[in-house]
């Protein structure tokens, strides 16, 4: 089997400051892949660069393009990458303000999408729109409402609908749970279990969240200033950790 | 055989205690066939757990081979172990770990359809568990996270039966049950066994011990300082 996505040796300096240094990994398709450390662990920085958003200094990112096979997207020229950016790719942030046009209508926001790889026909967007509204569960009477009225776990509902409703193949999610209340989170943590499976996607996530990675993650990264210090199965690296930074991760939850 | 466990080594480096290194197994060795059952017996302590948590690759094996359905569990890729646990290795621990909001029923259809049964067909396998193991009707459409104890143990059994695995780890499958619910999930493992399927148990339940396991093997032997 082809890996969906091949990274090899992705460094990223900031200056003389290391962002993120010699990380390889093979993503699978269908596998969801959690990247946990503590702040300024390298991991949006890696996630960023594994997205196209920064270039790394070093390495190669390579994605099992439809058309071409394994390509690396670091050297790949600025129009092809977009228009992996807008198809097979999603990106969903933290902060759902950064992901969604804010004075855009709810409907509007999933529709660009569509209309950016071809969709024109105004009623086939709006069904589109409607019907996954559905699926993140939003009420279709919200359509027309700005994502500015919205609470905060709609517009990250909001924000996934919007990233998948071009049928990605990979997602690339950075504290899709940070800020928002336990229930709304288990509410988007149980959805995103079930678009993933349904839909067969593949996702790289960056959290903090060790129960979050335990609930969604096949695998487990563990980075520390800038290097990776364990990688695992989830389950494995969360029960049996290997490393002394893991180990301290572990033991630092609180029970609850 | 089905499992194969040879020269099995296990120990626990605490980083953040001076380093400690903690040896908690040493050359553990055994088979299970097809349609065998084989109990892990041994005083608390003993690593039975350890053992079968390195089984299902949830613990990292420091040596040894683990040999299942084709897959060396103690040296495999994430994505072996995992393939592994969908389609051929089953685990039924003591406690149900619940994902909050799912229904009962699609709990224990989930490993079905992770194996690409059909949905119909799951459901139906799904409410026949959850009525042999009597849990009320009214319950199935709603999560098991606010269930009894008890209940939530009998989910967690009639998912971990749900799909015909060819391995299968019980951990302590009998414990806390009334005896209808008892007999129950012993006539599960027997059909298990019948239609061929490689079992590991910790039962301290001796009964059900002496009725199920065809062997005993006894994790004493493999701690270190102990044998």
């Amino acid at each position: 089997m082809t890996p969906l996505l091949q990274v090899e040796a992705v460094s990223k300096f900031y200056g003389a400051r290391i962002g993120c240094t010699d990380v390889s990994f093979d993503l699978y398709p269908g596998e969801v892949m959690g990247i946990v450390g503590e702040s300024g662990s390298g991991k949006s920085t890696l996630l960023n660069c594994l997205a196209g958003h920064l270039p790394p200094d070093a390495g190669a990112v390579r994605f099992d393009t439809r058309a071409d096979g394994l390509r690396d997207t670091v050297t790949m020229n600025e129009p092809e990458r977009r228009m992996l950016g807008r198809t097979d790719w999603a990106f969903v942030h933290q902060h759902a303000r950064d992901g969604l046009r804010m004075n855009v209508s709810a409907g509007g926001n999933v529709g660009e999408r569509l209309m950016a790889v071809g969709a024109r026909h105004y009623g086939d967007i709006r069904n589109t729109a409607t019907d996954w509204l559905g699926r993140v569960e939003i009420a279709a009477d919200r359509i027309d409402d700005r994502p500015s009225a919205f609470s905060g776990g709609m517009q990250q509902r909001l924000q996934i609908a919007r990233n998948l409703v071009t049928g990605p193949r990979l997602v690339f999610m950075d504290e899709p749970t940070g800020g928002l209340d336990v229930s709304v989170q288990a509410r988007l943590l149980d959805l995103m279990r079930g678009l993933v499976r349904e839909m067969g996607l593949s996702a790289i996530i960056v959290t903090h969240d060790l129960a979050v990675v335990r609930l969604l993650a096949d695998r487990l990264m563990v980075m520390k200033d800038g290097h990776v210090v364990e990688t695992g199965l989830t389950d494995q690296v969360l029960d049996d950790p290997q490393h002394g930074y893991t180990q301290l991760l572990v033991s630092s939850v609180l029970q609850v | 055989m089905m499992i194969q466990v040879e020269k099995l080594c296990k120990s626990f480096t605490l980083h953040n205690q001076g380093g400690a290194v903690i040896p908690v197994m040493q050359d553990a060795q055994f088979d299970v066939a097809p349609g065998e059952c084989v109990g892990l017996i041994g005083a608390s302590g003993a690593g039975k757990s350890t053992l079968m948590r390195m089984l299902y690759g949830n613990y990292l094996a420091a040596s040894g081979h683990i040999r299942i359905g084709g897959v060396d569990v103690a040296r495999a890729e994430p994505r072996e172990i995992l393939a592994l646990r969908r389609d051929r290795l089953g685990y039924v621990s003591q406690f149900l770990r619940v994902v909050p909001r799912v229904s009962t029923l699609d709990v224990v259809a989930e490993p079905l359809l992770r194996t690409g049964c059909a949905p119909e067909s799951a459901g139906a396998r799904a409410r026949d568990l959850l009525e042999r193991l009597n849990i009320p009707r009214h319950l199935w459409t709603l999560s098991p996270t606010t269930f009894s104890g008890g209940e939530q143990q009998r989910v967690n059994i009639a998912r971990g039966f749900a799909y015909a695995y060819p391995a299968l780890l019980l951990d302590e499958p009998t414990a806390s049950l009334d005896a209808g619910n008892r007999e129950v999930v012993l006539a599960l493992i027997e059909e298990a066994k019948a239609r061929g399927a490689a079992i590991v148990g910790i039962f301290h339940d001796e009964a059900a011990r002496r009725r199920v396991c065809d062997r005993e093997v006894d994790v004493a032997r493999f701690t270190p300082g102990l044998a």
